[in-house]
């Protein structure tokens, strides 16, 4: 068996697949520089990650593939499900050896993998556009905690800042410590000391808006309006609400 | 904006609740610079109240106050309910900062009847033209029009409004003026032409000059209540029909009939709303839209209304066991979308999957083929057909596939029964 050791970044899985090609070898198996090897390993080869090769592979890529599958590569990519990025090594092999296109063959179990990954970062990608909520500070700007399963943050960025785009704001990933800031003209990367800000899912109340508390009340109150208890299905509504986000939504606490 | 107006949003927000539409599909605009917001084509829900409905825009009435007294309307002259009226300004601030904090997607506004139809109308227009025009918001808005109003108000709203709609509520002529006899299918049907003319002129216009405003660029919707009279799934769905056909006609809602006003023995007093059949019939439209049947197929003479147990598509194939079995591998897209267990996506899977080799009973599973329901419908590979409905009966079939009872008895939908006050 043969493994490779890469940085676990996007980059050095591209270099990883020129490096496989190569040397005409290989990997079974995907490991993160300091995880133990499993048994039976015949070699190891440490990918050093190099841009010029990586963006080799990218070029490769962008010319055998639709814009649209290529996209999902990155998708699943941000998915940081365990084995995806094994899963995008055995896509793109697939890829450079198959004459035709092998795209939209979904028989295939790798080709399908690929797209159920995807459709899942993009589904919750979706969500974070639909529930994340944004709360006034004191100092005009608008701040939103979330924590999604996957990490999404950067496929919405357009989204929000086309949307939003005559308002100060700031989206915080609590669960991976960033967020991105837009300062009426451009959008930043960020990583706060949230200690004091976040506390429970929401910004410390002691440096809201003064306006906020009534604006959030006269939203919980419509929010609870609009139930129509003739028809109340608790199944349905956890359904298409996650409870994991309920803890920052404003209408849920 | 004062604490008033949370008591207000509260009673207007209650009184709009009933309406179903939430969608805010249909049109795409970028954020302009000085603007507020933009709207997004495919539509976004903010979230989802506790009955399981998207919560897309704000859905509320400019007031609640009504000259009319239409028996299945909460807000009826003759009910003792709270009534409010917001200002234009309340409405357009709440809008604002509701949709500055991701809240919503943008306004959908209604309005109980004030004074006469233009006057309400002229109101409503006047609210999101000063979000369109002096706050420049962007975000997606939804008017209904006011049933007889003037084509002049229909027209100034379209050009400010992303979707208009008029509910037709009863699907027949004689039933609605029995529950609301101050309207008139004319007073409906009236403004949906005047819509329906305005997309068409406006068409041509921009044809010509691609800076002509854009009229209802998202079309119009409508809605009608359903179990509240006695019309069949077969009227019903005809109406729809014929309303898809118009030009610019987007959506037809179905709306469970709630018992607000029990006390009217107009009314049938139901333990809870017909929410199968609703659901039902919402399956029936989507077949009309998606899946490429006509109306006479779903519904005819013999069986004027849905099947409660089973899906209209399903009892569809039962009905035809000779078109069945369907071999996956060959049939056209048309016909696979026919197949019970088979939806519009996991159709087009197919037909592109089967460009590279055979597909067999698993690569259907794993596209997400319900097999299920799909194994009496199909051959593949190795299914060869020896179970399907064509070579066994449609009723062993249907046998199969209803959903068993549990050990208690389930509620009779369609059996009225009385509810006594406590």
């Amino acid at each position: 068996m043969i493994v490779f050791r890469y940085d676990k970044t996007f980059e050095g899985l591209l270099t990883a697949i020129f490096d496989a090609y190569n040397r005409n070898t290989f990997p079974v198996k995907l490991l993160s520089s300091d995880e133990i090897e499993p048994l039976f390993v015949d070699a190891c080869h440490t990918v050093i990650t190099d841009p010029d090769k990586a963006g080799r592979v990218w070029k490769g890529l962008e010319k055998r593939m639709m814009p649209v599958t290529r996209n999902m590569l990155s998708y699943v990519w941000l998915s940081e499900i365990n084995g995806s990025d094994e899963a995008i090594f055995r896509y793109i092999r697939k890829v450079f050896d198959s004459k035709t296109s092998i795209e939209m063959n979904f028989a295939d179990d790798d080709v399908l993998q690929i797209r159920t990954i995807a459709q899942k970062v993009n589904r919750e990608k979706q969500r974070v556009i639909e529930f994340v909520r944004f709360q006034k500070t004191a100092d005009g700007i608008f701040f939103a905690p979330i924590a999604p399963e996957h990490n999404v943050l950067p496929l919405t960025l357009e989204h929000f800042t086309d949307r939003f785009a005559d308002q100060q704001w700031i989206i915080y990933d609590t669960k991976r410590d960033y967020g991105y800031f837009y300062n009426l003209k451009e959008t930043t990367e960020i990583t706060l000391d949230s200690d004091t800000l976040i506390l429970e899912g929401k910004v410390n109340e002691e440096l809201l808006d003064p306006n906020e508390q009534l604006f959030q009340r006269m939203w919980k109150s419509y929010f609870k309006s609009m139930a129509i208890k003739e028809r109340i299905n608790p199944k349905l509504h956890r359904q298409h609400l996650p409870v994991r986000f309920w803890r920052y939504l404003t209408e849920k606490q | 904006m004062k604490e008033e107006a949370l008591a207000k949003l509260q009673i207007l927000a209650e009184s709009a609740k009933y309406d179903v539409s939430c969608a805010s599909s249909g049109t795409t605009r970028k954020s302009k610079a000085g603007g507020i917001g933009n709207t997004a084509g495919w539509g976004i829900c903010h979230s989802f109240t506790e009955d399981g409905r998207c919560v897309s825009l704000l859905k509320i009435m400019l007031t609640n106050y009504c000259i009319y007294d239409c028996a299945y309307c909460i807000n009826r002259r003759s009910n003792d309910i709270r009534r409010a009226t917001f200002s234009v300004d309340e409405l357009v601030e709440l809008t604002i900062e509701f949709y500055r904090r991701n809240y919503i997607e943008g306004l959908f506004l209604s309005s109980g009847v004030i004074n006469n139809p233009d006057y309400t109308m002229e109101r409503m227009v006047r609210v999101i033209k000063e979000l369109r025009t002096t706050h420049r918001f962007n975000g997606y808005i939804h008017m209904k029009s006011i049933p007889g109003c003037s084509q002049q108000l229909v027209h100034e709203a379209g050009l400010y409004a992303d979707r208009l709609s008029v509910n037709i509520e009863i699907p027949t002529e004689k039933n609605l003026k029995l529950l609301a006899p101050e309207k008139s299918h004319e007073s409906v049907f009236k403004p949906m032409q005047f819509i329906q003319q305005g997309m068409l002129e406006n068409a041509e216009e921009r044809k010509k000059s691609r800076y002509v405003q854009r009229f209802v660029p998202a079309g119009q919707s409508t809605q009608m209540i359903v179990g509240a009279t006695d019309e069949s799934d077969k009227q019903i769905l005809k109406t729809s029909d014929y309303l898809y056909n118009q030009p610019g006609m987007k959506r037809v809602y179905y709306s469970g009939f709630v018992p607000v006003n029990s006390y009217d023995n107009r009314l049938p007093a139901l333990k809870q709303p017909p929410l199968v059949r609703e659901n039902r019939l919402y399956q029936a439209d989507w077949l009309l839209r998606f899946y490429e049947f006509k109306v006479d197929e779903i519904v005819d003479d013999n069986h004027p209304d849905l099947d409660l147990e089973i899906d209209p598509k399903l009892s569809w194939a039962l009905r035809h066991p000779e078109f069945f079995p369907v071999d996956i591998n060959k049939a056209e897209y048309r016909d696979l979308l026919r197949v019970p267990g088979i939806g519009v996506k996991s159709a087009k899977l197919i037909v592109v999957s089967r460009r590279y080799s055979r597909l067999n009973a698993r690569d259907l599973k794993k596209i997400g083929i319900v097999m299920k329901k799909a194994q009496y419908f199909i051959t593949c590979n190795e299914l060869s057909g020896l179970n399907t409905v064509s070579d066994t009966s449609p009723e062993y079939v249907r046998s199969l596939l209803v959903p068993k009872k549990k050990g208690q008895k389930q509620p009779d939908l369609q059996q009225m029964s009385l509810i006594f006050p406590e």
